[in-house]
């Protein structure tokens, strides 16, 4: 740290160069934060970075930020919408509806003010986050292209070792912890005879002339492939899209990485037979063949293996040779591969131990869900790139979910390398509904970051207090204690934000009827996103939350609670919402949550040993809730309270019995009476 | 289905209903033999036991009397132990310890002696007593021939319910006496405990005890015998009433209806009702094989006509039967029976009566967790619709909360429109605006953090409400007085001034002690506080501004340290650093001598002072006083405490006898819920005024000063002498109960258990029949994938749990 203080950022190139000859004699400037890509994320996590004061810089290879959205998406239209008007105030619930900002302290950052769009342009993003770095001022490196990163073992540093950073001119950066946003920036190729012939999303021609009066054949169902089918369905003869599995609607999946509604116009010309159509087939199984005049003809791989010397595709016997009604007989003029991105790991030395994933998240490297890479301690992946975390489950690899995840990377660095406790609210028992009604009702973390984010309420002894931390990462928490700096010693509530266990998948008919449950009893079963409530009598381990059950996103609890789906996504109805919720955690804590003014807490304090929190917190505090007398008049009619009023007609309490009727107040003294000798009849 | 039972639940919720509200306090009154005669009322029964003074005090008759006197009070009949005194000598006293006995008395008639032996436990408390209550609707009888006068006498009159116990104090005994209680006028009870009589009139299995109605309104004939219905639950209060309920229910009824839609009283208990399809060609004979089966079904289905020819809707061709269930959302069954036995029989296989009356026992026991039982968001949501004059007060936003704080001194509410503690205080916010429209300089304004979260997470509030107060130059204030109008209003007013007042000169110190520099302000501060120092205490002084400035809004604090202060400090005998207490309401000035001065110490020294020797307690007042650990001694009176009695209780103060508590009193007229408070202390209430002493903070034990006695010194001090000694007994003890949840919640995570445990053919509810189960076993090997159908069927199962029939918005109805 003290080093790199010394170095100049920006000196003259010459004496960069002059350094850079000699890595082995001089020593390369060290950074306690090393982020790679000045994208959305790499911006993000500088911003969190600069606000704490840490030492960082970004490397960036381009001149601005957010290279990628200088090119892509092709056709320039983000389908990441831009809600500009909510009816509500809340800067935070507003970001629930807000899928391009990022997170910073100055309002005058938020993209509504870079597009009026709906579906905004790629380049208002650019603009935006070239605003967004200038604006706040982040420490950005443009035009460095880190070409190589290795270890370098060290005890003295924070993880053991170094992280060696080489750019395009040789310059050495050393990092003790490196961040990396680089994106997924590899197109996804997939090797197939005939593979060549098919030109690239990235490349492909974006002016619908260049397809007037063609047949054209698009590889891939994602939403570059629609976007690319969308600009030209009005002038090709038709579009075929094939791919291995089948569509998949983000509607129904509720994962926005799949097909969005604004892309799916073939969709709707296939079903009406209107020559558009799709096909399902694993890529690796066909082949492309060209003819004479240079047309396309899809045949399974295996046609190809019978006559392997020629490839041309007027000498080899083609399926529909023998089927006459094989679906792809008829020739294409053009093929287009949509295939998505994969991350660079190229520029990775082996060492670091930076792998990809598994089958499902081959395209993304593996880390934890700490977001720390399984490989080397102090790698983290930030963005899209950390998207193997929720992949096809929450919005982790867009902007609007890894802003969130972002920051929680930034609270456990802070933690791990500052002693900066993770940030958290004391508060007394008393307001424990509340916060989680404030949360549930405006937090856009937990609504965007659902189901991978969460908020944790960390009890204090007897259940007096509380701590409340906002949006963990749910897979750590068997880790809270050691991540978080914060105790759980006496339980805990996990706050969720959920689907349905049942209602989202490619093939669900998400529009049946009774789709929508309205009572409390049946919260449980709610299909849309709803808050969930876990409680842990002790914090669960590594082994429970990995075992956990299927389909749950945390191990059982010992109590859940459901709070009712909400059409308006409005969870505080004093009965539908907020009573069920206070029965849970009083039930959970076996105590009584409920408020009460200081008039009953003055009753209970002279005729009960023992008061409930509210009194005891607040009345006795002298800070007692005294009611107006309409609200006066309101108790004694809903009958929860008494009327001790001498002049006021008595209302009949319907929870006090028959034969408790005497009249308050009228003194009850007769004289003494002479004592009865009249000695009734037996009956028995 | 749950409407009905809302109905059903009033009829006998006497019998089990009880306050959930706050913990009861039920104990058993301890009287001496006057005092309880002095308490009874005309026509009001009373059950007592006398017993010797210097006998035990613990007993199991005791505890079963102590059981029964909450069950006793609520048919009206309260319960005491009447402490037999050698002074007073009563006939009811017995002569020996082992001879003791209960009394019960309406008025003052002895109505029955009890030996304390055959009230063996609580039910035979309750039984006995309302069965010698219940003389003439209950009557007993050992023979057949009695009951046979009795059915002749009431042929065509009224109906019988006709009962045998194995004995008398049973629970089955109580229960039926119970249904007396609350049937005895409309029924005529009959009660044996011979088995012979059983017997004679044919039934079996008679070491149970039975119950039947006997239908004799109807009867007109008199040689006819009265119709008999069995009851065939166990014997019950819930059941009794169950059953009553379905004789009372017209035997047949005729409809032309969808059955679907059709609801009757059988439903709301629980029973399924049978449809006996009918059409116009055969209507006769339909409604003579409908009676029969009415009778036949009597107290376990209800019975209908369903006349097909008038119907809308259809219904299979060959169905002569409707089937329809007591659960809410099963569809009907339409059956082809050709026999009144298969009838019978098709019902009496499909009832789940005893699995649906535990479901009831549950509903009704216990209130619905899904109504309010938090006062203050009950009165706030009954209170939604009442237009506040809100305009009196700025409401602040994002983008000018800060020009407004900065640009005028601002009381800020930071409050969450959906929380009902922020919207009750919202109002006494109003209040306050209204009391102080036009004449403050204070500008009141509100902030909704539910719209504007950033600006209170910003300004450091993380809970609600919260009031703050922005004042130029300085750091903002929390108000932490009562959520409350006077308080609010009194904070508002003393911070008028800034504190400590700086006074300059010896003439403007006398008008600050004299109340006349603040003459407006002193309502709202009963003492003034002056500092004195010499100019030289630095330190003495920076802690007392300390203290004044922490204080400042409760308190009025001034501070003099001018090079003449000595001539203050020898006016009023202090040496310095002093504090004077100026009492404006008796026109006093103390002193104080400053030994400490850290600030924490002084305000200690303050809030001390400001407390009263012999205060009125009030709502707001008694948190102060609570403090202070020790044992309240409350005279409660009914207005303005008698002068006489506080020159007493001052006196004592003085003589330092009540060092060791806090004397005060209660004016019922200014806090009436002391009523409350008496009630839980006295059962019956002593005239007032009453002396009290509650130890509040060890043990709870109320004591009660004899009412007989006048609250004059010298019985104040032989009471508070005995009580020293142990030699008074306790009227009560509060109960030490911890608050635990008032009632229970949604267990969700069951719910989904029996969901996942069932995945396999289905969660089926428990009252779902055979067959369609197997339709369901039938449906998962036709869809193996099955995934589709999921949702489907668990809301299929949603509808089944359903109990109220709320109106769902499904969101396509967009």
């Amino acid at each position: 740290m003290g080093l790199s203080a010394a170095a100049p950022l920006w000196g003259p190139p010459g004496l960069l160069l002059a350094i850079a000859l000699h890595p082995a004699l001089s020593v390369p400037p060290r950074r306690d934060y090393c982020v790679l890509g000045a994208g959305p994320a790499g911006l993000q996590m500088a911003y969190f970075l600069q606000r704490a004061g840490r030492d960082y810089a970004v490397f960036e290879r381009a001149p601005r930020p957010g290279s990628f959205f200088t090119r892509y998406p092709r056709h320039r239209k983000l389908i990441s919408i831009n809600k500009r008007y909510t009816g509500k105030a809340n800067a935070e619930f507003n970001l629930r509806h807000d899928w391009n900002s990022l997170l910073s302290h100055d309002p005058r950052l938020l993209f509504r003010h870079y597009s009026r769009a709906y579906f905004p342009d790629a380049r208002d993003m650019v603009r935006y986050l070239g605003d967004f770095a200038d604006t706040l001022g982040l420490r950005v490196q443009y035009n460095t292209t880190i070409a190589h990163v290795t270890l370098d073992k060290d005890r003295q540093a924070w993880n053991g070792h170094y992280f060696i950073l080489t750019d395009q001119k040789g310059q050495v950066h050393q990092c003790s912890v490196l961040l990396v946003a680089t994106g997924l920036s590899v197109p996804n190729q997939v090797d197939f005879p005939g593979s060549e012939y098919a030109e690239g999303y990235e490349s492909v021609s974006v002016d619908p002339e260049d397809f007037v009066g063609q047949n054209v054949l698009i590889l891939g169902r994602g939403n570059s492939a629609f976007e690319t089918a969308e600009n030209i369905l009005g002038v090709t003869n038709f579009i075929h899209m094939l791919s291995r599995s089948r569509v998949r609607l983000s509607w129904a999946t509720h994962y926005v990485g799949d097909l969005r509604a604004i892309n799916n116009g073939l969709l709707d010309t296939y079903q009406l037979k209107s020559l558009d159509g799709l096909l399902e087939s694993d890529l690796m199984d066909l082949a492309i063949l060209k003819d004479s005049k240079g047309k396309f003809h899809v045949t399974p791989k295996f046609f190809l293996e019978e006559a392997s010397t020629n490839q041309s595709a007027d000498s080899i016997t083609l399926p529909q040779d023998d089927n006459d009604n094989f679906a792809m007989r008829v020739p294409y003029d053009r093929v287009i591969r949509c295939l998505g991105w994969n991350f660079d790991f190229s520029i990775f030395n082996k060492s670091l131990r930076l792998n990809s994933g598994n089958a499902f998240g081959k395209k993304y490297p593996l880390i934890r869900a700490s977001y720390e890479s399984k490989g080397s301690r102090g790698l983290f992946i930030l963005g899209t790139a950390s998207h193997s975390v929720d992949y096809r489950k929450s919005a982790g690899g867009f902007i609007h979910g890894f802003r969130y995840t972002v920051r929680a990377v930034h609270r456990l660095l802070e933690h791990r390398h500052h002693s900066v406790t993770w940030p958290a609210t004391k508060l007394p028992i008393t307001q424990l509904t509340s916060s989680i009604v404030r949360r549930v009702n405006e937090a856009s973390g937990l609504y965007q970051m659902f189901g991978v984010l969460a908020d944790v309420i960390l009890l204090k002894e007897n259940s007096t207090a509380f701590e409340y931390l906002e949006e963990f990462p749910i897979q750590m928490l068997a880790q809270l204690e050691t991540l978080t700096g914060r105790k759980a010693k006496h339980g805990l509530f996990v706050i969720n934000m959920e689907y349905g266990r049942n209602f989202s998948g490619p093939d669900k008919d998400v529009f049946f009827d009774d789709r929508s449950v309205g009572h409390t009893e049946d919260a449980w079963q709610s299909n849309f996103l709803h808050p969930v409530i876990y409680y842990y009598r002790y914090l669960p381990t590594e082994q429970e939350v990995r075992f956990r059950p299927a389909h749950w996103p945390l191990p059982r609890p010992t109590a859940i609670h459901h709070i009712v789906e909400d059409f308006l996504t409005d969870w505080t109805a004093p009965i539908g919402h907020i009573l069920p919720l206070r029965r849970f955690l009083e039930n959970c804590l076996d105590t009584d949550l409920r408020s009460f003014y200081a008039e009953s807490c003055f009753l209970f304090t002279l005729t009960c040993q023992k008061l409930p929190p509210f009194c005891q917190q607040g009345y006795l505090r002298m800070q007692g809730l005294v009611s107006t007398e309409s609200l006066r008049q309101h108790r004694v009619e809903s009958r929860l309270l008494r009327d001790y009023a001498p002049t006021g007609r008595r209302l009949e309490d319907s929870s006090q019995q028959l034969g408790d009727q005497e009249p308050l107040g009228s003194p009850l003294a007769p004289g003494p009476l002479a004592q009865s000798v009249d000695s009734n009849k037996e009956e028995l | 289905m749950f409407s009905g039972f809302n109905v059903f639940r009033v009829g006998i919720s006497f019998v089990i209903m009880c306050i959930f509200y706050m913990p009861t306090v039920n104990s058993l009154p301890e009287l001496s033999p006057q005092k309880y005669f002095s308490t009874l009322q005309p026509g009001k029964a009373s059950l007592a036991y006398f017993c010797q003074a210097d006998s035990p005090r613990t007993s199991v008759f005791l505890e079963e009397l102590n059981e029964a006197v909450r069950p006793l009070q609520d048919y009206g009949i309260s319960v005491a132990k009447v402490n037999c005194v050698k002074e007073e000598i009563s006939r009811y006293c017995g002569k020996e310890k082992d001879l003791m006995k209960a009394y019960l008395f309406k008025g003052n008639i002895l109505l029955r002696e009890f030996p304390t032996d055959t009230l063996f436990d609580v039910n035979a408390i309750v039984a006995h007593v309302l069965f010698a209550l219940l003389f003439n609707e209950v009557k007993y009888i050992t023979n057949l021939e009695d009951l046979q006068n009795i059915e002749n006498a009431l042929k065509g009159k009224a109906n019988i319910i006709f009962s045998y116990v194995r004995a008398i104090g049973i629970p089955e005994h109580r229960a039926v006496m119970e249904a007396a209680f609350v049937y005895g006028t409309t029924y005529q009870f009959v009660l044996t405990t011979e088995i012979a009589l059983l017997e004679s009139i044919g039934s079996e299995d008679v070491e149970y005890a039975h119950l039947y109605f006997f239908h004799c309104k109807l009867v007109l004939d008199l040689t006819q015998q009265c119709r008999r219905t069995l009851m065939e639950q166990p014997l019950t209060t819930l059941n009794i009433h169950l059953f009553i309920k379905t004789m009372k229910a017209p035997l047949l009824t005729e409809v032309a209806e969808d059955p679907q839609q059709v609801s009757t009283v059988h439903l709301q208990l629980g029973l399924p009702l049978v449809f006996i399809v009918s059409q116009q060609a055969t209507y006769e004979a339909d409604r003579r094989t409908a009676e029969w089966v009415a009778w036949r079904l009597l107290g376990k289905a209800g019975v209908l006509l369903l006349l097909r020819d008038s119907l809308e809707v259809n219904i299979p061709q060959d169905a002569n039967v409707v089937f329809k269930r007591a659960e809410e959302g099963v569809p009907v069954e339409f059956l082809v029976l050709h026999d009144v036995d298969l009838i019978i029989s098709h019902v009496e296989n499909n009832m789940h009566i005893e699995e649906i009356q535990e479901d009831e026992d549950n509903d009704m026991e216990g209130p619905d967790i899904d109504v309010q039982d938090d006062e203050v968001a009950e009165t706030v949501f009954r209170d939604r619709k009442r237009k506040l004059p809100l305009e009196l007060t700025v409401e602040l936003t994002e983008e000018t909360f800060n020009a407004t704080v900065m640009a005028s001194d601002s009381i800020v509410l930071f409050y969450a429109g959906w929380q009902a503690v922020s919207m009750a205080f919202l109002q006494s916010y109003i209040d306050v605006a209204v009391k102080l429209k036009g004449t403050s300089t204070m500008l009141l304004t509100r902030i909704n953090c539910a719209d504007w979260s950033d600006v209170c997470t910003k300004q450091n509030v993380t809970e609600f409400p919260i009031v703050k107060m922005y004042k130029k130059g300085e750091n903002p204030v929390s108000y932490a007085g009562m959520l409350g109008t006077e308080d609010l209003l009194k904070f508002i007013q003393l911070n008028r001034i800034s504190y400590p007042v700086n006074i300059i000169s010896i003439q403007e110190a006398e008008e600050y002690l004299s109340g006349e520099l603040y003459k407006d302000l002193i309502s709202y501060s009963s003492v003034s506080v002056l500092g004195l120092f010499s100019p030289t205490m630095k330190t003495a002084k920076e802690d007392f501004s300390e203290a004044g400035n922490y204080l400042k809004g409760y308190v009025i604090t001034g501070i003099y340290s001018e090079e003449d202060v000595l001539l203050l400090s020898t006016k009023y005998a202090a040496s310095l650093p002093a504090l004077l207490l100026a009492r404006h309401t008796e026109g006093k000035i103390e002193s104080v001598p400053l030994a400490s001065t850290h600030a924490q110490d002084i305000v200690q020294i303050i809030t001390d002072a400001l407390l009263e020797m012999f205060p009125e307690i009030t709502v707001e007042n008694l948190p102060s006083y609570f403090r202070l650990q020790k044992p309240l001694l409350i005279l409660f009176s009914d207005g303005t405490v008698n002068p006489q009695y506080k020159k007493a209780i001052l006196t004592l103060v003085k003589q330092k006898y009540l060092d060791s508590f806090t004397p005060c009193w209660l004016n019922l007229k200014n806090t009436p819920v002391g009523r409350g408070i008496l009630r839980a202390y006295f059962d019956p209430l002593p005239p007032l005024p009453l002396l009290v002493l509650v130890n509040l903070h060890s043990g709870g034990q109320v004591f009660a000063f004899p009412s007989d006695q006048a609250i004059i010194e010298e019985n104040l001090v032989l009471w508070l002498k005995k009580l020293e000694a142990g030699l008074e007994n306790h009227i009560t003890i509060l109960p030490a109960q911890e608050w635990k949840p008032p009632l229970p919640a949604y267990d969700f995570l069951s719910m989904i258990d029996a969901a996942t445990s069932h995945r396999g053919t289905r969660k089926v509810p428990k009252c779902m029949k055979e067959t369609d189960v197997q339709e369901n076993d039938k449906e998962q090997h036709e869809d193996k994938s099955a995934v589709r159908k999921e949702p489907i069927e668990t809301l299929r199962i949603k509808h089944w749990n359903r109990k109220s029939d709320g109106i769902t918005l499904e969101e396509d109805s967009e």
